[in-house]
């Protein structure tokens, strides 16, 4: 399981890469792993205002639908639309395919996100539980 | 609650299965992954633990009238070593559950249910019976396995020497040696493939699990329950608690073949012949996305923003490529070429009914033998 430097993690499974005051968001390598082989993705809608938390997406592997939180608030400016029609990329590799960008409204927000050595014992915490 | 493991459970470990509960049992959900696994078995082969199923064992002078009795197909059409599909209704033609009826002589069945319904079925099988029978829930004395897929047949005979191609579809021989193994074998499943199970004493199961990958090599992997259901959905094969309920009859599930109004009296056949003769209010239905979106089990469907029925099965079909689903919805409008809301999360999503869209079996073999002793179903 790869977990990246340089990037922000959730405790929902979604990485940060932050650029000026750009967040690009999408799903880490342990998430698609364990949703198995992805066949649906519902981005949110271009200029939607999100909340940090709050839902932006809906992802759907075979077996199970999950919903998918923005780790920052404020407006999606762009959206990967090659996900609605290869919604395997997600699983092929999660961090080249974002699923959308936040123009960020309180930097703060990032305050509240894990570092990869934080996300990194989350998910074997995680992984020790679920068996 | 402590989960059952079925005797399988270290090969899963060991093949590096996903282990979920699945109905009180440990089970591998997937292996290598649901997709690929479900491409394997419709182009090579699959090998399946279906332990979990249950096995319930009827002998005695009346077996075949109770087991007339008990089900809505018709027993008494089936000749020794045949295998027989049916639900199995309460009195108001609701569904207790679908089973294998396994035929060895009129005094001797052996009933396949599913596992979770095992407890339930047992209880209403016992209530049911007629005096004199011997009723046994023998499920701790099988292991089932199914090997499923086009080269099915090949893998498996290459570690026996009894000639598979004599088990024609839905009959089975209760004395096969795989890999020197006794096996009860049948060439039936639940996957739309032709395919094998094969029913084995637990000290067996292991050694025969290794050996049919053995020799399978390349041409065969297990898989698993995720794949199972996938392949099951695909080939529009009924799964109970959602197609079949205690709430829904046979016959609005499509399944009027297996209901046999003119055989014996059975248990549910009064409800069952007036339904018939009415015509049943909800009718199941296939029904293709038109647009974006995966209905799932459960999902309401609409027309006109008023509810007219639910989704049974939905989801992505990997073999077809589509996003379909059953339906079970109002008469009136079930045509093909009809639209309907599936709502998905509050929004409703545009499908389309249809017939025929779902994956076409490959299971039926025909041979000399069959067509004198013809199965009666499927």
């Amino acid at each position: 399981m790869r977990i990246l430097e340089n990037l922000y993690y959730s405790t929902e499974h979604e990485w940060v890469r932050v650029e000026g005051e750009k967040a690009y968001i999408g799903i880490t390598d342990y998430a698609q792993h364990h949703l198995g082989d992805i066949v649906f993705v519902e981005l949110p809608e271009l200029e939607a205002e999100v909340e940090a938390g709050t839902e932006m997406g809906v992802i759907e592997s075979v077996k199970a639908v999950s919903e998918m939180f923005s780790p920052v608030g404020g407006t999606i400016v762009v959206i990967n639309e090659a996900l609605e029609e290869s919604p395997e990329l997600l699983n092929e590799d999660s961090y080249e395919n974002f699923i959308a960008v936040v123009e960020m409204n309180n930097l703060e927000d990032l305050g509240t996100l894990l570092n990869p050595e934080q996300y990194e014992a989350l998910c074997a915490k995680e992984e020790q539980e679920g068996k | 609650m402590i989960l059952k493991r079925t005797p399988l459970f270290e090969m899963h470990q060991k093949y590096q299965g996903k282990i979920i509960d699945f109905g009180g049992w440990e089970l591998p959900v997937q292996y290598e992954g649901i997709i690929k696994e479900h491409h394997r078995v419709r182009t090579k082969a699959g090998l399946f633990d279906v332990s979990h199923m249950g096995e319930i064992e009827v002998k005695g002078d009346q077996a075949e009238a109770f087991v007339q009795n008990l089900i809505t197909n018709d027993a008494k059409r089936i000749v020794p070593y045949q295998v027989q599909y049916s639900p199995m209704c309460y009195r108001d033609g609701g569904v207790v559950d679908d089973l294998l009826v396994y035929k060895f002589s009129t005094e001797h069945y052996l009933l396949v249910v599913n596992a979770s319904n095992t407890d339930k079925d047992f209880d209403w099988i016992q209530k049911n019976a007629f005096e004199g029978l011997d009723i046994k829930n023998v499920s701790p004395d099988y292991v089932q396995l199914a090997v499923q897929g086009p080269l099915a047949e090949s893998i498996l005979q290459s570690i026996t020497d009894f000639d598979l191609k004599t088990i024609t579809f839905f009959h089975f021989q209760p004395q096969v040696n795989i890999a020197d193994v006794p096996c009860m074998v049948s060439r039936t499943g639940y996957t739309g493939e032709d395919g094998f199970e094969i029913y084995v004493s637990p000290d067996q199961a292991a050694y025969i699990w290794e050996e049919i990958l053995r020799v399978g090599g390349e041409d065969i992997a297990p898989i698993g329950l995720g794949a199972r259901d996938s392949l099951r959905f695909e080939a529009k094969l009924p799964l109970y608690g959602q197609e079949i309920d205690k709430d829904i009859t046979p016959l609005e599930a499509g399944l009027g073949f297996f209901v046999k109004l003119d055989a014996d009296d059975f248990i549910g056949r009064e409800v069952l012949q007036e339904q018939k003769q009415n015509k049943p209010q909800r009718t199941l239905v296939e029904f293709r996305m038109k647009d974006r979106g995966i209905a799932r089990s459960h999902y309401d469907v609409e027309k006109n923003g008023k509810k007219i029925g639910w989704v049974t099965s939905g989801g992505y079909s990997p073999t077809l490529e589509q996003n379909i689903g059953l339906a079970l919805i109002d008469r009136a409008y079930a045509d093909p070429g009809e639209m309907l809301d599936i709502i998905i999360r509050n929004k409703p999503v545009s499908a389309e009914i249809g017939k025929g869209i779902f994956y076409k079996k490959k299971t039926k073999k025909t041979n000399g033998n069959e067509s004198r002793n013809r199965p009666l179903t499927q």
